[in-house]
């Protein structure tokens, strides 16, 4: 009888614990995908996001019977702390978050914690078009991918200047520097811990550095106070000449554009190189508006989807995954007059029809071309910026 | 027979409820007890943490400073305002005003004042350059300066609206006419003259809602983000950061701030009680001198300006909201746009819609359960001779008095250690806590001010007592009904942390989504948001006021009921 | 069927220790019994024990019987006494005619026959044509004198008047004062009056007690 029981136990849990879908079998995600919903966390703060993220839904829909729900985050750490929560209260399956905009650190907490599905984007049939080589979209902040997360858009640092005010472009962290001496308060950067500005800090350490393969390691490996210090010295010398006198900060990276509309500032940071022309379209900015790269390079990253290992849509999110891949998807996003985002692809992988769709973008009239942008330089790793993030905020972030 | 006697247990429950659980669940996980996150011994390390952290000093002082600043000027303007010029035309003007700027959000005034006070702001634009000679706006801090005092000036204009109606309330049951009569025919000046013998009673009225006031403007969140200081923030602000944080570690961080918060609060506000005493005493000693007052036409002139200042800053700043949302590429030192165009509100349009919905679905549920709530009571209260005592108004404003990020931080950590899934239920279920309160202090007065003997004489004529209720009462208390309505979705659209904290974030109404966009600085954008938050607590206003013209528009004996 | 009239027996009100009044009388059909006393004296009181609307912090004891029927403990509405207070209360939400459709028996059914029920009593009262106005538009005199035919539509056993003519001038209050009178003999209804003004006793006519 107890036997009886046990093999009926056995059978129930076998019928109710969900298939994982296999990547591989392309046919059956799809099937599967159909009529499933998907919760994208993504960040909200942008209107331009938010519209292409719309149009993609708008596209799985009718193309795959998959639906997209924009979940907007003001943060994508809220996400993050959502699924962890989830796996904490035992709730292992059908969770709240399907897919997540995410890279560098928060990907890799979610990687080291096991909260991701995969692997599985190199499995996405648009992973074929993928520049593998050209673009770092096998490694996010030196932690490796291995497939679990899917690239969608390259970003580059580039410096939005107007040159009706700031004419010229500054070549190194050490120009600028100079040029807020002769300019006080025409200059300043989101305040650390904000994505944008812990990039700031980045980029002057790595500018500043004599040796910046060092930051390619945890930071526990490294002189840490060594490292750093130029760039605290650039720091101390740079913060009295910002905006209000270092005293105040915008918030984030949108709110840059606003001040350099508004003329208070000339100058500003963006991780996005079609971001200045985007925002002249939609009048954030005035058309005189460039954009500028420091003479040893800018720090480049790629914006990836995952997928946590609890979400009960797992094919839908492949699907999306997999249209944010496509050529038409792609290129859309590379369109200045809606994303401006670069895109993942090699052209050369392309056919014919494709590759002309990207050739006759006209990238807007602030943008750099992709000779002009240069290759990227590599992101630190992870810890860096958490570290740094936090002693900026002991140093300037608490004045007065 | 008393099938309703059991509503004010129930209201209680639903009020208190969740402040209660809240506060549970702030105290466990500031004294380190927080299973979801591997925290399951009792500690002192999370208030060890959160007094290492470096701004701690800052941010606490910014939190009774602003508060203290906010409230005691908010209530100086009031009393000005009312002592110099009650019974005049500007004051009519200014009580006629005071409807749509109570319905203005917080946060859509917050966003309106930074336009205008900003360096490249109206105010500056309009004088610039030809004036000033600034071709480029000044590098001075005025939004977001470290004391805080833009943040002061956003909740000042949203205080003195609020604190207005519960004086205008206060005076109906004071004989205020004839006191300042009398006090005026013994030579003491107007404003002298009210201060000294009207304001005491005034003042004994208003105590709770003062106190709300101070509460609200020590813990507020959506006007400190936008208009307050960030090295560092206000301590409910950095709260809301740690619960925020991917690591849910900081959360006992946030509960052992929440505390602080707590108690923080409870302090100013003794401090504010022994303020009162204070100044009573040396009232007393001055009104015994018989000094007849010498500045009182400057304090009219004063408080005049005063309240000007508070509706224009609220009416330009919704003004400059309206002209951003059409704007094309706009300009220092431009004062009005290059150009007008409608594509913000096409781009936003259809989000906006499915965003508005929610709001009102949220918004009409808690104003609903609230109306049925606080109906049952007055009708308990009427049916069975069950008065509420002094204590229980207390209790009443109980929850307005716990400042939320004390308890919501709580409620999110408990329900999500319990398992319960964030969504729109418990949002709703918070926004009754915030939304009973008004409703029931709304409601309450004209219900017990209606004269008994109609329902005498309705149960004369056989009617029962639901009989009673449906169709004699009701119908005739109609407008006090839709305007409960309206004063319950308004303070339910315009709750944001609530929303953010219980709603786990995947909770998007009008007012989060207001904030959130004020993080990305589109002022086209937010434009066009904080309009349509403002018309979402505006339109039920306009409904309570024509709705029962409308429908009693041949009944005179209801008009101006 | 018992006796037929209203029966006050040994009513005795208190309000805590301290008794307010003592009373034992009856009053016949048609007969008009006047009660007048100084402001404070309970009269007010003594009429809401009556209908059923007694303040919890007054207690009383004995009993009311209306034709024999105990109607001490019964709810208002089916203790079918009908009362008249000094201000008309007529409902503003309603027009004169839903008014009057308020006190008529909800066994009168059919909207036809309804309608020409309030009819009838609109012309019995020289209010011909005022169904569908709006009370606030009605004289004092008007007013009291649908407030009156609304209480007898209800068909009451027994008529309270609480100073239900101090508020008309004179010249109005002879007439109304007589009206009511009038309804209440041809009806039988035994009416209990309370009053501090004299002219209401005399016109009255009946008992007149002090308390």
């Amino acid at each position: 009888m107890r036997r009886i029981l046990l093999a009926a136990g056995l059978m129930l849990a076998a019928v109710t614990a969900k298939a994982e879908p296999v990547p591989a079998d392309w046919d059956a995600v799809l099937a599967e995908a159909k009529g499933q919903t998907v919760y994208w966390n993504a960040w909200g703060g942008s209107t331009t996001t938010n519209d292409f993220i719309a149009w993609i839904g708008s596209q799985v829909q009718s193309e795959y019977d998959v639906t997209l729900e924009h979940v907007k985050l003001s943060d994508t750490a809220d996400a993050v702390s959502r699924v962890l929560a989830e796996k904490t209260a035992g709730q292992d399956d059908n969770g709240a978050v399907d897919l997540i905009w995410i890279n560098g650190a928060n990907f890799a907490a979610m990687k080291e914690a096991d909260l991701l599905f995969g692997p599985f984007a190199e499995d996405l049939p648009n992973w074929r078009y993928v520049d593998v080589d050209g673009k770092t979209v096998r490694t996010d902040f030196t932690v490796p991918v291995e497939g679990y997360e899917s690239p969608w858009a390259m970003a580059q640092v580039v410096f939005i200047h107007d040159t009706a005010r700031l004419p010229d472009r500054l070549g190194s962290m050490a120009a600028l520097a100079d040029w807020t001496r002769d300019n006080p308060g025409r200059f300043t950067f989101p305040q650390p811990p904000d994505f944008l500005g812990a990039t700031f800090l980045k980029q002057a350490l790595i500018d500043l550095a004599d040796d910046p393969s060092v930051l390619q390691n945890p930071v526990e490996d490294a002189d840490y106070d060594a490292v750093t210090a130029p760039l605290w010295a650039f720091l101390e010398d740079l913060t009295p000449n910002l905006w209000r006198q270092g005293r105040a900060y915008p918030q984030t990276g949108p709110r840059q554009l606003q001040l350099i509309a508004d003329g208070e500032i000339d100058l500003a940071l963006s991780f996005s190189p079609g971001e200045a022309s985007t925002a002249i379209a939609n009048f954030q900015l005035p058309e005189t508006a460039r954009t500028f790269v420091l003479d040893k390079g800018t720090l480049g990253n790629a914006s990836f989807v995952a997928i946590p290992y609890n979400s009960g849509s797992k094919a839908g999110a492949m699907v999306v995954a997999n249209m944010l891949l496509s050529p038409e998807a792609q290129a859309r996003a590379q369109d200045p007059g809606v994303l401006g985002y670069g895109t993942v692809l090699d052209m050369a992988k392309l056919d014919e029809g494709d590759r002309a769709a990207f050739a006759a973008l006209d990238l807007g009239i602030a943008t750099l071309t992709p000779e002009q942008l240069g290759p990227a330089q590599p992101e630190p790793h992870p810890s860096w910026m958490t570290r740094i993030s936090a002693d900026w905020t002991t140093r300037f972030g608490v004045a007065e | 027979m008393q099938r309703i006697a059991w509503l004010p247990a129930l209201t209680l429950a639903a009020m208190l409820g969740p402040v209660l659980a809240g506060l549970v669940g702030t105290i466990l996980p500031a004294l380190g007890y927080f299973p979801a996150a591997g925290a399951d011994r009792l500690t002192l390390e999370p208030l060890q943490d959160l007094l290492a952290w470096p701004g701690l000093p800052r941010a606490t002082w910014l939190s009774v400073s602003t508060g203290l600043l906010a409230t005691g000027l908010s209530l100086a303007i009031v009393a000005l305002i009312t002592a110099g010029w009650i019974g005049t035309r500007a004051f009519r003007a200014l009580e006629r005003l005071l409807s749509p700027l109570l319905s203005v959000p917080h946060a859509a005034a917050a966003f309106g004042i930074a336009f205008l006070i900003a360096p490249s702001g109206w105010v500056v634009r309009l004088i610039s350059p030809w004036a000033t000679g600034w071709a480029q706006p000044p590098d001075v801090l005025i939004v977001q300066d470290p004391w805080g005092l833009a943040m002061v000036a956003g909740l000042v204009v949203k205080e003195v609206p609020f604190l207005m109606l519960m004086t205008l309330a206060a005076l109906g049951q004071t004989d205020a006419n004839r006191a300042l009569t009398v006090a005026q025919s013994l030579g003491y000046g107007r404003i002298t003259g009210w201060m000294r013998t009207v304001f005491p009673r005034i003042y004994a009225q208003i105590r709770l809602p003062v106190y709300v006031v101070l509460v609200y403007s020590m813990s507020v969140v959506d006007v400190a983000v936008i208009l307050g200081p960030n090295t560092p923030p206000t301590l409910s602000v950095q709260i809301v950061r740690w619960m925020n944080d991917p690591d849910l570690a900081l959360r006992l961080q946030a509960a052992a701030a929440a505390l602080l918060q707590l108690a923080l609060v409870l302090a100013t506000v003794t401090l504010w009680w022994l303020a009162e005493r204070a100044v009573a005493w040396l009232g007393h000693r001055l009104i015994a001198t018989g000094a007849r007052g010498r500045a009182d036409r400057m304090q009219r002139q004063l408080g005049l300006c005063a309240g000007a200042a508070v509706a224009a800053a609220v009416l330009l700043g919704l003004l400059s909201l309206a002209v951003w949302s059409v704007a094309g590429f706009w300009s220092y030192p431009d004062l009005l746009p290059n150009s007008l165009t409608l594509r913000t509100w096409m781009r936003h349009g259809p989000d906006l819609w499915t965003t508005a919905l929610e709001t009102a679905v949220i918004a009409v549920t808690a104003t609903g359960l609230a109306l049925l709530l606080a109906l049952g009571c007055l009708e308990a209260e009427y049916r069975y001779g069950l008065r509420m005592r002094t204590g229980g108004l207390f209790i009443l404003y109980l929850p307005l008095l716990v400042p939320q990020t004390a308890f919501l931080p709580g409620l999110q950590t408990l329900l999500l250690s319990i398992g319960a899934d964030a969504g729109r239920g418990p949002v709703i279920a918070t926004h009754l806590v915030f939304v009973l309160p008004y409703v029931f202090l709304s409601l309450g007065d004209p219900f017990r001010a209606w004269d008994p003997r109609y329902g005498t004489i309705a149960s004369a004529l056989s009617a029962s007592p639901d009989q009673v209720l449906w169709r004699v009462r009701l119908p005739m208390l109609l407008a006090p009904v839709l305007t409960a309505c309206a004063v319950g979705i308004a303070v339910s659209v315009g709750q944001y942390l609530p929303t953010l904290l219980v709603g786990g974030g995947r909770v998007q109404t009008l007012t989060t989504e207001a904030v959130a966009l004020a993080a990305g600085g589109d002022r086209r954008a937010i434009g066009v948001h904080g309009l349509v938050q403002t018309l979402a607590a505006l339109l039920p206003f306009a409904a309570a006021v024509l709705l029962p013209t409308l429908i009693w528009r041949n009944r005179r004996g209801l008009r101006h009921g | 069927m018992g006796e037929r009239g209203l029966r006050l027996s040994q009513i005795c009100i208190a309000r805590g220790e301290a008794i307010l009044l003592e009373l034992d009388l009856h009053i016949a059909p048609g007969e008009v019994l006047t009660v007048m006393g100084p402001s404070g004296a309970g009269k007010s009181t003594l009429l809401s024990l009556i209908i059923g609307t007694l303040r919890r912090d007054f207690n009383a004891a004995g009993r009311v019987l209306l034709d024999g029927r105990d109607i001490t403990d019964l709810p208002t509405a089916k203790r079918r006494v009908g009362i008249l207070f000094q201000d008309d209360l007529l409902f503003p939400h309603l027009s004169v005619g839903e008014n009057l459709a308020f006190g008529l028996s909800a066994d009168v059914k059919g909207r036809a026959i309804r309608r020409a029920r309030v009819e009838t009593a609109l012309d019995e009262i020289g209010l011909t044509g005022f169904a569908d106005r709006d009370p606030a538009t009605l004289s004092g005199g008007q007013k009291a004198r649908v407030a009156l035919m609304r209480m007898l539509l209800s068909e009451p056993c027994a008529l309270l008047l609480d100073e239900a003519f101090s508020r008309l001038d004179t010249a109005r209050r002879d007439q109304i004062r007589a009206l009511v009178f009038d309804y209440a003999s041809r009806r039988g209804l035994p009416t209990l009056m309370v009053t501090h003004d004299m002219a209401d006793a005399r016109a009255a006519g009946g008992k007149v007690i002090q308390i």
